[in-house]
């Protein structure tokens, strides 16, 4: 019975797994149908973000690559958290106001410190 | 008023406290007043008990001032009693000793020790107290040896001086040893009174002795000839007096109340409170009284050859124990009381008045740079006009002490004199008569030794250029002299033939004290044999006066050896320190060297013991601790660090990797625990 | 919807220390970098006030934020604990960051932050807090131990700290997972409900591990304790300090609050790890300090086995009536330890040099004659490690071991005071070298430092004398909790 019900619950999921392995399938097929193909050797290297994927594993890096992309990663759950919390704000009334307007102050906190330490300046 | 009577301690006490303790910020002026103060206030409370006492129809009161050993049956109070014997007593320590203290602050002006003394001073009367107002033998004993002690500082007063820097302190050690000698007799008195009667209060003691009657009269003697021998320390009687004349190394108003008026006389003060245990001892009776007659004339004898101003004196003093422990073993107490008092007035006087000359030949002596000794009559001469007060009122002290009519010697002497007659001629009993004798024959030294005396200080020329320049002394030291010297001559009146004050004062305390018949013949007889003394004094010595310092004494040519062998004070301290003190040290020695050294140290300690450890020691940290034990531990101490250096410090590698794959094991062990125990 | 029973007034002292935190990493920005010093002195104060803010309330018996958090004797009394550490630690830091040129203003924030994360965990009664105030205490730390960023040690230490911290917090936040799939809950009160309705079972239990795993690497048990000596080894003396004391409370904390609430009705499960945390921690940890040469390692290993000596107070905690008495040897030990380990960092903080040298044992023979009253301090400080009277280590290992034979495991005291033994050894070995050897070198004494080991050794000295006050405090705090 707990199986069954833990099951159902996970139906949609299990959709959209199918749903979206299907649409990966059409599209390369569709793709394969109607695109012409004109290969190089430049082409049919497997594509990653920009970066050449043949060399050494070990690269040197500007570091303030990573402080962005820390920077960004920290900055962007708090839009994940903004989100579902806008959905229910209603229901939650003055005291989620608050509440989201403490985190946000922690995180503006933050900012300005980032900001004044000049982790944001590229050069 | 009787419950204020504590503070007769308390402020004495107080005195020496505060001298003590604040005397470095105060000058000589406010330790006087304090000392002084302190003493002359515990005479105003004296008096203000008599006062009460009398109001109380002479009733005995006690107050109890705090419990103090309560162990089984032995119940020892710190109680103080109020009766007509302790409160003479205490008026008299107070009174006199008010006196001293006044003219003291004279004598020791300038003195670097001068607050010390005061505070010694003051911790005496306080003691004395103690003692003279004590309710049970145990608290005498307190003041008893509480005295001793003041005693010992104040003879060592002056520790620093003396023969070969240390002549005082010796003086010191020699009366404090020769006095443990009496309190052993008085300590081994009171356990015996204590196993017999189970308390030490006096009238506990005494009740039981004056109940029990002639059943315990075995005890009695015991007891008694014991508490003589206490006595006989501390008032210096044959065989015990040696320690008096070298106590004189005190200052001299340290002599005149500790040495003369007060301290000395405790022993006549426990003879007299311990009056119904001697009348149940006739053999200790006798005794008494031939000790203190035999001690009156060998001390007369000893005062008629001797040099020093106080020497003369101390003899005296003990010649007159002799007669007061003479009257008290004849059941004479009242004769024996007024005699102490009478003497406590004019030997004070005698004492201060001694001091004051040898204060005043000091003075010339710095004058003139001549630094003979202030002591020595042979340095004297002539000083009546240069000291007319102390000339006077030393003349008022020594005709008294001589016995003269109507000073107040006169009255107390006569009636031990008559005591004497009675017990002897009239009730027949052999002792009796040879008290008498023996007490007339010192009756007649003293009048002549003091006659030499007067004449060889005062009159004729000065044999010295520091007599030339003595000087008389200030009026805070002669003050007291005078007083005491009114004291001396008016003494008498306390208990004037017919009228017996004292001997009634006194019979409220005990039925035995009771004052005698005036005897008429007795006092011609004495005082004819007086003024012939005085006369043949004045032929030997103003007839033909000394003609210098070094000169010997008119009487060594007439007597030879016998004067030599009296002056040598009859080689009593050369007997004992033959006989006791040779075998004494003599068995020190053997106990130290032969019996400690070399058998204890030498032969147990080192040779037994000590060799049979090291034997056992040698074994036990050779083959034992070496061979056994040391390697057990030093392998297990090596197994631990080869542990910790083989096995766990290679697992350190520092490589992350290594250390995750530690946490891992971690999580294993942990689950595989957890479901190992819990069976799965 | 809203969270009933927020209870911020409970929460006050723990959200002025936050906001201080907040400010002060602002404030920090306009304090011109000679003069860092102060942005410390603020720190101090941000420590002292909620330091006695907490200490004027410390029998509160509260709860906050919906029962997530609860204020009470345990909680307050470690709080001081945390902030004790914190203000020793900032006293030492004013002067040696300054002469390890590694002055940076940062440092103060995150300490506050740190004792923040401390705190939450002392209060915590739900299983999501205690990982949120793990991480909040942790990562702070991790940025510490790196602080001295020019020493290739330190950043190694903080690489080191890092990794195997995240290793571990993963298995607690696997561990958290399985407890809620096994029970539905991450409250401590539903969980113990929930474990007394349906038992123990397998998801449970190895939830439980996990989670155990999780939270004995953070106060260094064997067999999770590799990084201990490392660490402590490259990281700034004054953080090692600070984190010796600080982190490992915290991980007790979380430790006696999980198990003796929510787990308590399986104690027969949990305690046997327990005691063989104590024993190996005891034994492995005093046995490998023998062989140190290096007074850092040697005090890293002491931690190891002085862990183990706390775990044996906890085991008689699954001993329903003796809770009480396991939390208050608990409190006790961790006090004690603070208190005198932090007195021994500051003693090494004065041998140590800026070039790295110093931290050897070696350096402090003839400490005795150069300073008598540093080395006076030291001897103390050992005497109250290893355990010996009149120190207060002596009292709080009695306690310990106390509560173990209360709850009959009359062995496990023997393996103690056996451990004890082997530790006399290496802690007497500092006292014969500074002593009995001679030698030369500089310390380096500034008065915030004399204050701190006057304090710490005055402390370890007086409440090894006169423990009665402290123990009463402690245990009517704690009494009823578990």
């Amino acid at each position: 019975m707990l199986l069954q019900e833990l099951l159902r619950d996970y139906l949609p999921i299990a959709i959209l797994l199918f749903v979206a392995t299907g649409m990966a399938f059409a599209m390369v097929a569709l793709g394969h149908l109607f695109g012409p193909r004109r290969d190089g050797k430049a082409k049919l290297m497997p594509y990653e973000s920009g970066m050449t994927p043949i060399g050494s594993a070990v690269r040197r890096m500007p570091v303030r690559y990573y402080l962005i992309a820390v920077l960004f990663v920290l900055f962007d759950i708090e839009v994940i958290f903004l989100l579902p919390w806008a959905v229910v704000l209603r229901k939650l009334g003055l005291f989620g106001l608050i509440e989201m307007l403490v985190f946000v102050t922690i995180l503006l906190v933050g900012y300005i410190y980032v900001w004044k330490k000049g982790a944001l300046e590229w050069e | 008023m009787l419950e204020i009577l504590p503070l007769i301690l308390v402020f004495p006490l107080a005195g020496m406290l505060l001298n003590a303790v604040f005397s470095r910020w105060m000058d000589e002026t406010w330790i006087a007043i304090f000392a002084c103060g302190a003493s002359g206030t515990a005479f105003v409370i004296a008096i203000l008990q008599a006062i009460a006492l009398s109001g109380n129809h002479f009733h005995v009161e006690t107050v109890l001032i705090a419990d103090w050993i309560t162990i089984g049956n032995l119940h020892l109070p710190w109680q103080m009693r109020v009766d007509t014997l302790s409160l003479t007593m205490m008026m008299l320590v107070t009174g006199v000793g008010t006196l001293i203290h006044i003219y003291a602050v004279g004598y020791m002006r300038g003195d670097p020790r001068f607050a010390r003394f005061f505070i010694y001073l003051n911790l005496f009367i306080t003691m004395m107290l103690v003692l003279v107002a004590a309710d049970n033998y145990l608290m005498l004993f307190v003041g008893w040896e509480g005295v001793g002690l003041c005693s010992y500082l104040l003879i060592g007063f002056w520790y620093d001086k003396g023969d070969n820097g240390v002549g005082n302190a010796r003086a010191g050690r020699k009366a404090f040893v020769v006095n443990r000698v009496g309190d052993m007799g008085f300590l081994i008195a009171m356990f015996l009174m204590f196993g017999a009667v189970g308390s030490l209060n006096f009238d506990d003691v005494l009740y039981f002795f004056e109940h029990n009657g002639v059943e315990v009269a075995g005890l009695a003697t015991v007891v008694t000839l014991l508490l003589l021998v206490g006595a006989v320390g501390k008032s210096a009687q044959i065989p015990l007096f040696v320690w008096l004349p070298d106590a004189m190394a005190g200052p001299t108003p340290v002599s005149a109340l500790i040495h003369a008026a007060t301290m000395v006389t405790a022993g006549i003060y426990i003879i007299a409170r311990s009056a119904p245990i001697f009348a149940l001892a006739p053999v200790s009776q006798t005794t008494v009284a031939l000790v203190g007659a035999s001690t009156a004339f060998m001390a007369g004898t000893i005062a008629v050859t001797q040099w020093d101003i106080k020497r003369v004196l101390a003899y005296s003093t003990i010649s007159q124990l002799g007669f007061m422990v003479a009257a008290v073993g004849l059941g004479g107490y009242v004769a024996g009381m007024f005699h102490l008092i009478t003497h406590a007035f004019f030997k004070a006087l005698l004492f201060l008045a001694a001091g004051s000359v040898i204060h005043g030949v000091e003075h010339g002596g710095h004058h003139t740079h001549d630094h003979c000794d202030a002591q020595d009559m042979r340095n004297m001469g002539g000083l009546r006009h240069r000291m007319r007060i102390t000339f006077w009122v030393y003349l008022v002290g020594a005709v008294s002490l001589a016995g003269v009519f109507p000073f107040s010697g006169f009255w107390s002497k006569d009636e031990i004199l008559a005591d004497a007659w009675n017990v002897g001629v009239v009730q027949g009993h052999w002792h009796g008569v040879a008290v008498y004798v023996l007490l007339v024959l010192a009756a007649i030294l003293t009048a002549f030794y003091m006659t030499r005396q007067i004449v060889m200080v005062f009159f004729g020329e000065p044999r010295s250029s520091a007599a030339e320049q003595a000087i008389e002394n200030p009026p805070v030291m002669t003050t007291p002299l005078i007083v005491l010297a009114v004291l001396s001559v008016v003494g008498g009146a306390l208990n004037l033939p017919g009228w017996h004050t004292l001997g009634h004062w006194l019979e409220h305390t005990h039925h035995f004290f009771h004052g005698l018949d005036f005897n008429l013949g007795v006092a011609l007889g004495s005082t004819v044999f007086a003024l012939l003394s005085i006369w043949i004094g004045t032929l030997v010595y103003y007839r033909r006066p000394l003609e210098n310092a070094t000169a010997p004494d008119q009487l060594e040519g007439v007597l030879g050896p016998v004067f030599r062998f009296l002056y040598c004070k009859w080689h009593v301290d050369e007997l004992y320190s033959k006989t006791i003190m040779a075998l004494y040290e003599w068995k020190a020695r053997f106990l130290a060297f032969q019996v400690d050294w070399y058998f204890w140290h030498d032969f147990v300690h080192e040779q037994l013991i000590a060799s049979a450890f090291r034997g056992v020691t040698v074994v036990l940290s050779g083959p034992v601790d070496k061979g056994v034990i040391n390697p057990f531990f030093d392998g297990m101490a090596q197994l631990v660090r080869t542990f910790a250096t083989r096995v766990l410090r290679p697992l350190q590698t520092g490589y992350v990797r290594n250390y995750a794959l530690g946490v891992m094991l971690g999580v294993i062990i942990v689950l595989g625990m957890i479901f190992v125990n819990e069976g799965m | 919807m809203t969270i009933s029973n927020l209870n911020l007034v409970g929460t006050l002292p723990l959200l002025f220390l936050s906001a201080w935190a907040c400010g002060l990493l602002l404030v920090d920005l306009w304090i011109p970098g000679d003069r860092k010093h102060m942005t410390g002195w603020m720190a101090l104060s941000g420590f002292a006030i909620t330091f006695f803010w907490v200490s004027s309330n410390l029998g509160q018996r509260e709860e906050a934020f919906g029962g997530m958090l609860a204020i009470d004797g345990f909680s307050n009394l470690l709080h001081l604990v945390f902030l004790g550490s914190g203000i020793l630690a900032t006293l030492l830091a004013l002067n040696y960051l300054k002469q390890h040129d590694i002055e940076r203003g940062e440092f103060y924030p995150l300490m506050l932050f740190s004792v923040v994360g401390m705190m939450i965990m002392s209060m915590a009664k739900d299983l999501i807090v205690v990982f949120l105030a793990l991480e909040m205490l942790s990562i702070p730390l991790y940025v510490l131990v790196g602080f001295a960023r020019t020493r290739a040690d330190s950043e190694e230490s903080a690489l080191k700290y890092f990794l195997l911290g995240a290793f571990s917090s993963a298995f607690q936040v696997y561990g958290i997972a399985l407890i809620y799939g096994a029970t539905q809950a991450t409250g401590f009160a539903a969980i113990g409900d929930a474990v007394a309705i349906s038992g123990a079972s397998p998801l449970l239990l190895a939830g439980i591990g996990l989670m155990l795993v999780g939270l004995a690497f953070k106060v260094s048990a064997v067999p999770l304790h590799m990084w201990t000596p490392d660490v402590y080894q490259g990281a700034p003396s004054v953080v090692t300090g600070f984190m010796s004391v600080g982190a490992k409370a915290a991980g007790f904390a979380a430790i006696v609050r999980i198990f003796f609430s929510a787990f308590h009705s399986l104690a027969a499960d949990w305690a046997p790890v327990i005691v063989l945390f104590a024993v190996l921690s005891t034994v492995i940890g005093n046995v490998a300090a023998i062989s140190q040469t290096s007074i850092k390692r040697m005090l890293a290993f002491s931690s190891i086995a002085h862990a183990g000596y706390v775990f044996v107070a906890i085991v008689p905690g699954g001993y329903g009536a003796l809770s009480d008495f396991a939390a208050s040897a608990v409190i006790f030990y961790l006090a004690a330890y603070g208190l005198t380990n932090i007195g021994a960092w500051s003693v090494v903080i004065a041998v140590d040099h800026a070039d790295g040298m110093g931290s050897d044992i070696s350096n402090y023979a003839g400490l005795a004659r150069r300073s008598p009253g540093l080395a006076a301090a030291m001897t103390l400080f050992m005497l109250s490690l290893t355990g010996l009277p009149p120190t207060m280590g002596f009292v709080a290992k009695f306690y310990v071991f106390r509560a173990a034979l209360a709850a009959g495991y009359t062995w496990l005291v023997v393996v103690g005071v056996v451990t004890v033994l082997i530790s006399a050894y290496y802690y007497l070995r500092v006292i014969v070298v500074m002593w009995m050897n001679s030698g030369d070198g500089q310390v380096v004494t500034p008065r915030a430092l004399n204050f701190t080991v006057g304090v710490t050794a005055a402390a370890t000295l007086v409440l090894g004398l006169l423990p009665g006050p402290l123990m009463a405090i402690v245990e009517s705090s704690v009494r009823g909790l578990f």
